[in-house]
Order: structure tokens, then C-alpha cells, then sequence
């Protein structure tokens, strides 16, 4: 991409092509002897992940398509028939839902990076900015991406999120009208939606060209910050690059993996396996953790159009960088003021993102505020001043001579501040976090669950007990509705032959029709059939249960969570802990208790529960000791039978987990070994380079 | 300048590259294979494919009725005496596709035709009572079946098919 080649294939044909189109010539001139800086370190690898993610995702986006319907009353259940029913659907799915969350990772620390190293002065300034428009239209993909499941989270953050366009003074309603296509969003935005996410990533492919052809025209920068002058300065980019790319590839897909196989919920909402319900809205609404830095600022700003117009400057404001900072020198490495600041801005812009995802009041208002103008200061006060004050170190007259000059403790002063900044970070963080803690409810206690851990699996005896809870009890008002019977017998289930679920099937009336006189009849059930519900429609659940519909329990145990704060959850990373819903459901339905305490007033139909929010809850206690009876000699206690059906809910709201462990363990094996057969590899061609 | 100093260790070297480069391919071709797993039919599908039942009582002689099983309809013909004696007339060996009529048949279910509505040649779906040979006629390329549903006329390959299916009663089938 940076000019003509003279590039010659030995082979006649491909002589013959070469001639009439030189595209053998551009990758090899572009990707093959192009030269790149011999001191590149690990964090320009991220431009590779990226492209990487980015083929990712429409690779899986493109299969999930296949099976998805977008159509507000069909897309929630066909994305759990996607993970339940297609060949790897869970896989396929969880790959692109991480994959967005590990796309928006890789992009910010391609980001950062740039930053730090100064990769947006002259001659990249429209390198730069090609890459925040690529930024941009991530972020519109990504939002639309997540409105698709049609749960309650995707329903009401594509209503917020459309309804910073009615900020626009005179249009904005107009506006807004159409975008969703309707009077409120519906059905027409939810097609749209997918047609655009559908498109937008090829638009994104199109500008990454676009990136990658200015990159080529300017060269990359390095750490150094310095031009490459003689051919010592660099390497050609095959293998040197490609194997350092590819070596890099393989560590972050271990960490993709991670969240694939073994997390695939961590970075999502409980609330989004709910589905989308226009009468209700969560109490509290969070946008994925990608945007919540910016979601931070538009609530702090406590006008509507100023906050939207401050949301949108944020990102926008990258736009002018090359000219806010107006530095000779162009890496922080010889910068020791900019550098400071720079780790500065960065831990400004996580605890944005923490406040981002912690209610609108009282002390976080008032730290997103200031936050808010340390983070715009950034660009429109420090970096402009900066570039005055600053007496940077002196650069090295070249790559090599910078390489040569190398020395152990050069990283040591930027590593000590990030961890200050860090621990002060965490330390602010978690002591807003423990007053929240205090005001909130009782916190579910921890169960040892079998299904918990990298090598979970579910006890067969307690999926078998708990389906005998739930038809015998929950079942009464309680629906089933992604279950069929056949899942009974499914591997990783309860484990039942086909006959033991024909059987089961047998007892159940199924309404069918109509028949050939036009009636609707009922015939003994199948092993195809779902579970019935207890229900004709929402209106007879509410109408028989004092006004409360009885929620499906399919996706209970996933659709129900609790904050673990701010130490936990990155605890929760590494130790696997994603039990938060099976906790809370057990913890409900022996939760109970007859003494009300004081201080707390129950209403009217409702029931005191210790751990369900706010107390009142309008299900009587469900379960009492000796209710079901056990073949297997379990005991016959509220707390057995809290647990059993706590892990057949789990299993039916997750019935792949098992064989998703399975293979997350191979998968981990020989990504292991390939992470390491690469880092030789790549070491062996390096050898001679250093 | 990666192959030019290769002389101190050539063989382990190459051993490492190639190794990187299995593992690589291995990886990719397991990668792949979901990819192309997914487009299988999916569980439901397979499960709504199970056996249907079908009461033939209120099919008259001379009547056929159409029914669907894994989305292929089925044609059930109550055949007149005549058609059965007609279908068994013919010199089977002087068929595109030899197949006695005895064959496509259940015994002492002589008068019930159970094949699977759909022409071999592309696909279309013949009308019955229609062609030359008292049994379906396809309108798409003018493919013309007996009464046994055998290939007398036109560009079909072979037969029309016989769907699996048993006789549960003497009034109802099975298929599948």
C-alpha cells in the first residue's frame, strides 16, 4: 500500500495475473518485506488483535444471523434456542458476545497506546482520526448488537440511548420518531437495528482498509517516538511482525477463551435475560462496561442537552488531538510530565467507567462531576500546556541507537505511579462501595455448589429431585417455557432414557390443533413438546396471584444477580465465581420468615422474604419441610429442596455448561501449548534481530 | 536473515517451525469445525422430525390426502380396484425404474399408496389424479407417475418414494 512494487512471482501464472492486477505485489509490499521498527513492543500487537476480533465477529456474527429472527416477539426466545438447540450455538454465541467486550478491550488499549506514544502526531494525524471514526462506528455497533436479545436490558438501553437524539433542540422528537420508526421503540426499531448491525461492520472492515493504508503511507510509530532512518532501524515485516502479531493473537485468545468457556456471563446483566418488557423498566439501567466512562459523563451533567453534548465531545475531542498537543517529542517515554498525566487520565477514565455502573446519587454524582472536568482538562488544559512547559529528555538519534542504549530501569517510574494510582483508585472505589453495601439488603450466603469451578458438573441426583420440586410445586404457577421434555434426556441433563421422557411427556395434556373440523384439542404430550404453562397469558398469571405474574423460571437462575463489589468481582475473575443467581434463588425460597423485624412494614398480600429486595415479596413461602418425597432417601428439608431445584434451574437456564467446560479445558490445553510453541518460534526468528 | 544463520541448530529449528505451523493448522481445522456443525439441523428440528400418526378412516376409495412429515408432504392414495389392477399389469422390467407395484406396498394394505409427494427430478410437487397413467403428473418438466408412483413418462430419474411407515391398525399408519 505504499507504493509500486517490483515484486516478480517466479510462477508463469501468477506472472500472468501480477500483470493485469498487482495484488500479489501489494501484499507483499504491504505485508511481506514492509519495513517496521526493530523496537516494537508487545502493546502494537494490539492492532493485529483487533483485526483479528474484527473477523471474529462477523465471522460469528454472520452464522448467528442465520439462526436469529429479529422480531420483537421471536428474538429473545430465538437467541436462546441458538444456545440451546443449534450444533455449538452456545459457543457461537458466547464467542460473539465476549468477542464485543474483547474487541472493545483491544481497541482501548490500541488507544492508549497510541497516546501514550504519541502515535496521532505528524504525519498521523488522519491515521488517528480514521481510527476514532472506526471507534465510532464500533460503538454504534455494539449498541445495536446488544439491543438484538430483545431483553429487558436491550429494550430500555436502546430506549435511553435513542432519547439523547431528543437532547437536539426543535428536531429532536422528530428525530427520535425516526429512529425507533414508531411512537415508542418497537418491532420496527428492533428490525432496523439489525439491519444496521448487520451492515456497520463492514463499513468498520472498509475504514480499518482505509487505517491500514494511511499507517503504511506513514509508517508506524514506535516507543521511541523516533522516524526509522537507515535499513538497521527495521525489519521486514514477514516474519518478524507477523509472528510477534501471531504470538499475540494466541495470548489474547487465551484470555477470550476465558471469558467463552468459563465466564461467558461475567461481563453481561442478569437483567438481559429477561425479556423485553415496555411496561416495566430495571431499577437500574447500566450500559455495557465499554461505554460506561461516557454514560458517566452524560449523568453528571446535570442539563440534558449539555450532557449529551458533553458525552459526545468526549469521544470527538480525540479528534483534535494531534493539534491540542502540540509536543516535538512525540513518545512520554522522554516526556516525564506527560507521562505522569497520561497514567493520570488513565485511572480518571476508569473510575469514570465505576461510576458509570453505580446509581445516579449523592457522593457519585458529585465524583463523576469532578471526574468529568479532570477528564476534559486532560486534552483542553494539560496536554496544550504541556506542550510549553515541558522540557522533554533528549531522544535518541535513531531506533537502533535507542535499542542499544536499553537499559533494565527505564519502566520503573511509569509502573510505580500506575500502581499508586491503582491502589488509591481501589481504595476510593471499594470505600464508596461498602456505603452502598450498608444501605442495600442482605447479601444471599454462598452455596458449594457441584456446577460451580472449571470442571463443574451437575449432581444427577439433584437435577432429578429438583424437577420433582418444581412439577410438584413451582409448576403451579411457575412456567417452563424453554424447556421441551426431550431436554430431559439431553447429555449433561438430568439424564433420562427416551423412554423414562416419553413416559414423563405421556402425563402431560398438550393443547394442539386445530384439527380437521378447525377445533383445538388436547392430546398426551411428546418428547418434542415444551413445558406448559400453568397460564393461558400474562393477564390470568397476574389476575390469579394478586397481581403479580409469576416469572418463568427457565432463566431465573441467570436472570437474577446481586452486586458482589468492588474487591469481589475481581476476585470473582479469577476464582470463576458466577453462582451470584443460584445463591440468590436458593437464598429466596428459604428466605421466609413469619416474624416481620422492625421498622420494615409488608403490605397487604405480600410476604416478609429476608433476601428478596425490598422484602415484600407477593409468592407465599412456597416450600415446607416433608412436602415432596424423595426415592433416593434425601432428606426431606426446605433447605434439600431449596437446593435441588436451585441446580434443575440452574440446568435448565444453562444445559450446555457442562459440555461448554469440557471444552473449555481441551480448548485451554492447546492453547497453551500453542502460546508457547509461538513465543519460541517467535524468539527463534528474532534471534538474529536483536 | 532468518534462514542465512541457521547452521548451528538447522534441525531443531525447522523441528520448531513446523511444530508452530501443525499446531496452527490443527487448531484452525478444529476451529472450524462448529462453524460448519451449526448448519446441521438444529435439536428442535430433529425432534419435530419424530413419527407422526395418521387415521386413514375417512379416506374413501378413489380419495388421496396430503400430509407433512419433516416438512415433506406425504400423499395417501385409497386406490380403486382398478388402479391397483393397472399398476400391476405393467411389464415391470419395461420400467425406467423396475419396481413392482407389490414392492411399494404394504401386503393386505394393497389399496393404500403412501409415497413421498415430491418429483425426483428438481424437487416439484406432483398433482394427483392427473397424467396419463391414473396416478401424478408433474407440472413443472411434464414427469408422469403411475398409480404406484413409478416413473412412466418424462425426465424423472427414479420412482417417487416410498416414505418408511407401518400399519398401526388397519385404519391408521405410522410414518417415520
Amino acid at each position: 500500500m505504499s507504493g509500486p512494487s517490483d515484486y516478480q512471482p517466479s510462477n508463469p501464472a501468477l506472472q500472468w495475473i501480477e500483470r493485469r492486477l498487482p495484488i500479489l505485489g501489494l501484499v507483499h509490499s504491504s505485508f511481506v518485506v514492509y519495513p517496521t521498527p526493530r523496537n516494537l513492543n508487545y502493546w502494537w500487537t494490539f492492532g493485529a488483535i483487533l483485526s483479528f476480533m474484527l473477523g471474529m465477529q462477523i465471522l460469528t456474527g454472520v452464522i448467528l444471523a442465520m439462526h436469529y429472527t429479529p422480531h420483537a416477539d421471536l428474538a429473545f426466545k430465538s437467541v436462546e434456542l441458538i444456545v440451546r438447540d443449534v450444533n455449538y450455538g452456545w459457543l457461537l454465541r458466547n464467542m460473539h458476545a465476549c468477542g464485543a467486550s474483547m474487541f472493545f478491550f483491544a481497541v482501548y488499549v490500541h488507544m492508549l497506546r497510541g497516546l501514550y506514544y504519541g502515535s496521532y502526531k505528524e504525519p498521523r494525524e488522519v491515521l488517528w482520526i480514521l481510527g476514532v471514526i472506526i471507534y465510532l462506528l464500533m460503538m454504534a455497533t455494539g449498541f445495536m448488537g446488544y439491543v438484538l436479545p430483545w431483553g429487558q436490558m436491550s429494550f430500555w438501553g436502546a430506549t435511553v440511548i435513542t432519547n439523547l437524539f431528543s437532547a437536539i433542540p426543535y428536531f429532536g422528537e422528530s428525530i427520535v420518531t425516526l429512529l425507533w420508526g414508531g411512537y415508542s421503540v418497537g418491532n420496527p426499531t428492533l428490525n432496523r437495528f439489525f439491519s444496521l448491525h448487520y451492515l456497520l461492520p463492514f463499513l468498520i472492515a472498509g475504514v480499518v482498509v482505509l487505517h491500514v493504508w494511511a499507517l503504511h503511507v506513514a509508517g508506524q510509530n514506535n516507543p521511541d517516538g523516533v522516524e526509522p532512518k537507515t535499513e538497521k532501524d527495521t525489519v521486514p515485516f514477514t516474519p518478524h511482525a507477523t509472528i510477534k502479531d501471531g504470538f499475540g493473537v494466541a495470548c489474547f485468545l487465551l484470555l477470550y477463551a476465558w471469558f467463552i468457556f468459563y465466564m461467558p456471563n461475567y461481563l453481561g446483566d442478569a437483567d438481559n435475560y429477561i425479556p423485553a418488557n415496555p411496561g416495566v423498566t430495571p431499577p437500574h439501567i447500566v450500559p455495557e462496561w465499554y461505554y460506561l466512562p461516557f454514560y458517566a459523563i452524560l449523568r453528571s451533567i446535570p442539563n440534558k442537552l449539555a450532557g449529551v453534548i458533553a458525552m459526545f465531545s468526549a469521544i470527538i475531542i480525540l479528534c483534535f488531538l494531534p493539534w491540542l498537543d502540540s509536543a516535538r517529542t512525540r513518545s512520554s517515554k522522554y516526556r516525564p510530565l506527560a507521562k505522569q498525566f497520561f497514567w493520570i487520565f488513565v485511572a480518571v477514565c476508569i473510575l469514570l467507567g465505576y461510576l458509570g455502573a453505580q446509581p445516579p446519587e449523592g457522593i457519585y454524582v458529585i465524583a463523576g462531576r469532578v471526574l468529568t472536568v479532570c477528564y476534559f482538562a486532560y486534552f483542553l488544559i494539560v496536554l496544550p500546556l504541556l506542550s510549553k512547559i515541558e522540557k522533554p529528555r533528549p531522544v535518541p538519534n535513531s531506533i537502533s541507537e535507542a535499542i542499544l542504549a536499553k537499559t533494565g530501569g527505564k519502566s520503573t517510574p511509569m509502573v510505580s505511579t500506575a500502581i499508586v494510582l491503582a491502589l488509591s483508585g481501589a481504595l476510593f472505589a471499594a470505600s464508596v462501595d461498602k456505603a452502598r453495601a450498608e444501605e442495600g439488603g442482605t447479601k444471599p450466603p454462598g452455596n458449594s455448589w457441584s456446577f460451580a469451578g472449571p470442571f463443574g458438573k451437575y449432581d444427577r441426583g439433584a437435577l432429578q429431585r429438583g424437577l420433582k420440586v418444581y412439577k410438584e410445586v413451582c409448576s403451579n404457577c411457575h412456567g417452563l417455557s424453554l424447556i421441551a421434555f426431550r431436554n430431559l434426556g439431553d447429555p449433561g441433563g438430568p439424564g433420562y432414557s427416551a423412554a423414562q421422557v416419553a413416559a414423563f411427556a405421556s402425563e402431560y395434556k398438550i393443547k394442539d390443533g386445530p384439527n380437521d373440523q378447525g377445533e383445538m384439542f388436547e392430546r398426551p404430550g411428546r418428547a418434542a413438546d415444551y413445558f406448559p404453562s400453568p397460564f393461558p397469558n400474562e393477564q390470568a398469571a397476574r389476575a390469579a396471584n394478586g397481581g403479580a405474574a409469576p416469572p418463568d423460571l427457565s432463566l431465573i437462575t441467570k436472570a437474577r444477580s446481586y452486586g458482589r463489589g468492588f474487591p469481589m468481582f475481581l476476585i470473582d475473575f479469577f476464582s470463576q465465581y458466577q453462582e451470584q443467581g443460584p445463591d440468590y434463588v436458593a437464598a429466596v425460597l428459604q428466605g421466609f420468615e413469619d416474624k416481620v423485624p422492625e421498622g420494615v412494614t409488608i403490605p397487604e398480600g405480600s410476604y416478609y422474604n429476608k433476601y428478596f429486595p425490598g422484602h415484600a415479596i407477593k409468592m407465599p413461602k412456597p416450600l415446607s419441610d416433608g412436602q415432596v418425597t424423595f426415592d433416593d432417601g434425601s432428606p426431606t428439608t426446605v433447605a434439600q429442596y431449596a437446593k435441588d431445584v436451585t441446580t434443575f434451574l440452574m440446568w435448565t437456564a444453562e444445559p450446555h455448561m457442562e459440555a461448554r467446560k469440557r471444552l473449555g479445558f481441551q480448548v485451554f490445553i492447546f492453547l497453551i501449548i500453542f502460546a508457547f510453541l509461538m513465543y519460541f518460534t517467535k524468539k527463534k526468528v528474532w534471534a538474529d534481530s536483536h | 536473515m532468518t534462514t542465512a544463520s541457521s547452521a548451528d541448530h538447522p534441525t531443531r529449528r525447522d523441528f520448531l517451525f513446523v511444530a508452530t505451523g501443525a499446531a496452527a493448522a490443527v487448531g484452525g481445522a478444529a476451529a472450524l469445525w462448529p462453524f460448519i456443525s451449526q448448519m446441521n439441523p438444529d435439536a428442535s428440528t430433529i425432534a419435530a422430525g419424530a413419527p407422526i400418526e395418521v387415521d386413514l378412516s375417512p379416506v374413501a376409495e378413489g380419495q388421496d390426502i396430503k400430509v407433512f412429515w419433516r416438512g415433506k408432504p406425504i400423499y395417501i392414495s385409497h386406490r380403486t380396484k382398478k388402479q391397483i389392477d393397472e399398476a400391476r399389469a405393467v411389464n415391470v422390467a419395461s420400467l425406467p425404474d423396475p419396481q413392482s407395484d407389490e414392492a411399494r406396498v404394504k401386503s393386505g394394505h394393497d389399496q393404500w399408496l403412501v409415497v413421498i409427494g415430491i418429483c425426483t427430478h428438481l424437487g416439484c410437487i406432483p398433482i394427483a389424479h392427473e397424467g396419463n397413467y391414473d396416478g401424478f403428473f408433474c407440472p413443472c418438466h411434464g414427469s408422469q407417475y403411475d398409480s404406484s408412483g413409478r416413473i412412466r413418462q418424462g425426465p424423472a430419474p427414479a420412482n417417487l418414494a416410498v416414505p418408511p411407515y407401518t400399519f398401526v391398525s388397519d385404519t391408521k399408519i405410522q410414518i417415520g
